[in-house]
């Protein structure tokens, strides 16, 4: 069983490396492309039975994998 | 004043705040690694520069869940005087201890220069041997140091008289072209509501000893000998 996690930079809140990013694809000649966001995707195995429950690892998102001053966090639990 | 320097894996400024320290005190601080779990007891603790634990996840983001990092907070929360600089402004603000978050430069550029401040409160027991709106020349180097938050702590910082320091030009000017690296409010150092936290992104230990280009960064380690003496 894994967890994913999907970090990302909150609404309103500036992401230069987004903007650089978005300037380098118009610049490749990628047209089309809006705003760039950058975000962090972290995956946990879950080995065990104690952890698997979504409250624990949005407590592990709240206390290390994110910082909530600025990031949001979206756990997803698979087999 | 019996100081402590706290060490992590990747710190390389604390060797400096040592001799910064020292040069004020004539003695040298205690050097704690951050696997302690217990501080000698000091009233005066100096969380270093450097690159900790490579800077993983987030800068400071695994520091502040160092062992020692449990006792730095509980001392702080006595009361203790806790001095953060560079990374170690960014692992007090990842424990809790200050508001906010340093976020990249906002042009994605390591900025290693000399830069100016402007003392905004000199009313404090790190800052009372500057005059308010004092421009000092103190030494940066991060790539981290974009300080945001959001509006109401903002408002609440400005306020509270817990804006130490802000980038300025070197007579002083607060505007945006002194703003290297895109922190709110041009905002370059912080304290916390009770004034016994302080974090900055500039290195005052760095500009203690004429023989090094500048003594701008001895008056805060002076004013706080002299306070805990």
């Amino acid at each position: 069983m894994k967890a994913k996690v999907h970090v990302t930079l909150k609404n309103g809140v500036l992401d230069p490396q987004g903007k650089a990013v978005e300037h380098a694809l118009g610049t490749l000649g990628f047209a089309g492309v809006g705003e760039v966001r950058i975000g962090k995707y972290i995956e946990l195995e879950l080995t065990d039975d104690a952890v698997k429950s979504k409250e624990n690892i949005e407590d592990m998102c709240k206390q290390l994998l994110a910082n909530t001053v600025i990031e949001n966090f979206d756990v997803e639990i698979v087999e | 004043m019996k100081a402590a320097v706290i060490v992590f894996p990747g710190s390389n400024c604390d060797r400096d705040m040592l001799v910064g320290i020292e040069h004020s005190l004539g003695r040298k601080p205690e050097m704690v690694w951050h696997k302690e779990t217990e501080l000698p007891d000091v009233d005066f603790i100096a969380v270093p520069g450097g690159f900790s634990y490579g800077d993983y996840l987030r800068c400071g983001a695994m520091s502040a869940h160092s062992p020692i990092m449990r006792e730095v907070v509980k001392k702080a929360n006595q009361g203790v005087r806790v001095l953060g600089v560079c990374n170690g402004f960014q692992i007090l603000t990842e424990a809790g201890l200050l508001p906010g978050v340093l976020m990249r430069n906002a042009k994605l550029r390591f900025i290693c220069k000399d830069v100016h401040l402007r003392v905004e409160n000199a009313e404090t027991e790190f800052t009372n041997k500057y005059t308010a709106g004092q421009a000092i020349r103190i030494p940066v180097a991060h790539h981290d140091g974009n300080f945001f938050t959001d509006d109401d702590t903002l408002a609440a910082l400005e306020g509270n008289g817990q804006v130490a320091f802000r980038y300025c030009d070197e007579n002083g000017n607060v505007n945006e072209a002194s703003n290297i690296n895109g922190s709110r409010n041009n905002i370059a150092g912080i304290l916390n509501e009770k004034k016994n936290v302080l974090g900055m992104m500039p290195h005052p230990e760095r500009l203690c000893d004429a023989q090094l280009g500048g003594t701008d960064g001895k008056p805060m380690f002076d004013a706080l000998v002299e306070a805990l003496s």
